[in-house]
């Protein structure tokens, strides 16, 4: 009986690593940073900075949770960076203006959906590459948030708006954010209807199509999500400083699409995790701060975050290629 | 094909002109010869990188770290002129060698790890755009010799020099891409990788040629661009690869692989720095102008899409 049992065990843990394989390595890697660097640099663990590391970077893993239904469905988005730029200046536009503050919160959002459902219809209906779209978006959404704010900050929002400075039971909204809106997601992937048709489309659409389900439609739909997770992403990023700049992050797409890939999405589609990219997420802001806390100059930051991309999407292949030779014994 | 091919350049060819002629009647000042050579300079750096992307959009893949491998070699160059005191031609030369180097080591990821070009493309993005910064360490250098500067800002025969760099690399990679063996090797890759394999086509090694193509191109860019701007800064070039992809695609090069040519990367070319010069002389705000090109990248692909759907049919 024992025995049995130890099997059993053994099995559901291995089951685990099959299953959450490149989950676990992002999870140890940053519990591997937080025992290195706490150990080098006690304030490295200290309250003040664990909040910025979490909160502060909380937008980036929710962009990362649209980012991994997009690559999932087997598409990408390389305009999201922009799209969360507009955005949160229509949030912070709506809220001087003197409208009430649930329209200033839910306008960006119901707008990040609508932009990227008729993206997400013209790569579906007209069969254009994802990536062709996005380019032409990218160019569409900077360059009118540039020409229409002529990059000025807009301040002076009333203080209710700053939904990402409030905190509950002492821990900041971005993080309740990032923590409900990713467990949420990661089951609904994995149990709803529509969440595992997304998998279904972007592992073989025609087998998706053969079987019932209309791949355009879920393509849209996945689009759509992706904006709703850019407008909250938005919100959070717009009110998390007293100003809001009409520029964002340089590379933000960049970062947020590692992020998914890091996290296990495969570039290839139908596979992958949003629990992934959110670790991912978080375990990039442990690396900007660890680097400043163990004195290296943050001009590295991203030649680290590069190998760190090589070295993952490397391991990924070679897993991948095991597997299928596994598969063909 | 041929019939696709002929229609999405003669789309684009029609496009220009009327451009063109819209463009001159807003403003007397964009159809003058010093106009048009200027903007010729400009677009020199991104012409040059856009020859290779074609190649590389061609074969199926993408190179994302254009960009970065300007930036990088950009301070090399500086680096080792100024820092290791090397002369500056010998610099110049390591300088595009190690963009060689970078492209090399993409096609050595892609080929031997079979790493989806996308992918390893943003993980070199990051990587080879950390090193300039880390070299750098956010210095800029200064102080070229003058000879330096008949790359970028001076003229050959009245023409800028970088044009005629430009021109000339142009013929070659047409004529590599219209009629070479590897040319060929190049569209039957990107078309059906496998089955140019079976037919004994050295898909890989192709791939790998391309690649370091790519990264040796953007080397030459970068000495262009720091002569063009007399100061090297580890930012350079940031967001070029979507400038550069741009104009191959609205070209007519299938993002999917094996159609494409160089005559539509040019006329792309052409069509997106008339865009953004004749409306800014026009009175569109900078950015304005990225809007329009925006737009015109997804019509132009609807349209072909249509056409070409149709012909189909």
């Amino acid at each position: 009986m024992a025995v049995a049992a130890a099997i059993q065990r053994r099995s559901a843990a291995s089951r685990l690593v099959e299953a959450y394989g490149q989950e676990l390595v992002v999870l140890g890697a940053i519990i591997a940073l937080f025992v290195i660097v706490g150990t080098v640099n006690p304030r490295f663990l200290s309250e003040n900075n664990l909040i910025n590391i979490f909160s502060g970077n909380a937008y980036i893993a929710v962009a990362a949770i649209g980012m991994s239904l997009v690559i999932i469905s087997g598409n990408i988005d390389v305009s999201v960076g922009s799209l969360i730029g507009v955005l949160a200046t229509i949030a912070g536009t709506l809220a001087v203006q003197g409208y009430p503050i649930w329209v200033a919160w839910t306008v960006p959002v119901l707008v990040g959906m609508a932009i990227n459902a008729c993206v997400g219809a013209l790569i579906a209906y007209f069969r254009i590459p994802s990536i062709v779209v996005t380019l032409g978006m990218l160019s569409i959404l900077k360059g009118g948030l540039i020409s229409i704010t002529a990059g000025t900050w807009i301040t002076g929002m009333p203080p209710e708006f700053f939904i990402a400075q409030a905190r509950f039971f002492g821990i900041p909204a971005p993080v309740y954010f990032m923590v409900v809106l990713t467990v949420v997601m990661a089951l609904w992937m994995r149990y709803a209807g529509l969440g595992r048709a997304i998998y279904a489309v972007g592992g073989n659409a025609e087998a998706a199509r053969a079987s019932g389900l209309y791949p355009e439609r879920i393509c849209v739909a996945a689009f759509a999500m992706h904006g709703f997770f850019a407008g909250i992403a938005a919100l959070l990023f717009a009110t998390q400083l007293q100003v809001i700049q009409s520029t964002v992050p340089p590379n933000l797409e960049l970062t947020v699409i590692t992020a998914s890939v890091i996290g296990g999405v495969s570039i290839l589609g139908g596979t992958g995790t949003v629990i992934g990219s959110t670790l991912a997420a978080i375990l990039f802001a442990c690396i900007s701060s660890a680097l400043v806390f163990l004195n290296v100059s943050a001009y590295w930051l991203r030649a680290v975050l590069g190998l760190l991309i090589l070295a993952t999407v490397l391991a990924d292949m070679a897993r991948r290629r095991r597997h299928r030779v596994a598969g063909r014994v | 094909m041929s019939r696709y091919l002929v229609r999405h350049e003669s789309i684009l060819a029609i496009l220009l002109v009327l451009a063109l002629i819209v463009l001159s009647l807003q403003s007397d000042r964009f159809f003058t010869v010093d106009n048009l050579l200027n903007q010729g300079r400009l677009m020199a750096e991104v012409g040059l990188i856009a020859l290779a992307m074609t190649f590389v959009i061609v074969s199926a893949g993408i190179d994302l770290s254009v960009g970065s491998i300007l930036g990088l070699v950009a301070i090399l160059l500086g680096v080792f002129w100024q820092n290791v005191g090397l002369p500056l031609p010998l610099a110049m030369m390591l300088g595009v060698f190690v963009g060689g180097l970078a492209g090399l080591f993409n096609g050595f990821i892609i080929t031997r790890f079979r790493v989806p070009p996308l992918i390893a493309t943003l993980a070199t993005l990051a990587l080879y755009r950390g090193l300039a910064e880390g070299i750098s360490q956010a210095r800029s250098v200064r102080g070229y010799p003058e000879w330096f500067f008949v790359l970028g800002q001076g003229e050959v025969l009245g023409v800028p020099t970088q044009l005629w760099i430009f021109l000339a690399c142009a013929v070659i990679a047409a004529i590599v891409l219209g009629i070479s063996t590897f040319g060929r090797a190049t569209y039957a890759s990107g078309a059906n990788a496998v089955a140019a394999r079976f037919s004994g086509i050295p898909v890989d090694r192709t791939i790998l040629l391309i690649y370091t193509a790519s990264g040796l191109i953007s080397g030459l860019a970068a000495i262009i661009f720091v002569s063009r701007v007399s100061t090297t800064r580890s930012d350079m070039g940031t967001g070029l690869e979507l400038d550069v992809i741009t104009a191959v695609v609205l070209g007519g090069t299938s993002i999917f692989g094996g159609r494409g040519t160089i005559i539509g990367t040019m006329l792309g070319l052409a069509l997106m720095q008339a865009l953004k010069n004749g409306l800014a002389l026009a009175g569109v705000k900078g950015d304005g102008t990225i809007v329009v090109i925006g737009l015109i990248l997804i019509a132009t692909i609807i349209i072909s899409n249509l056409l070409r759907r149709e012909s189909d049919g």
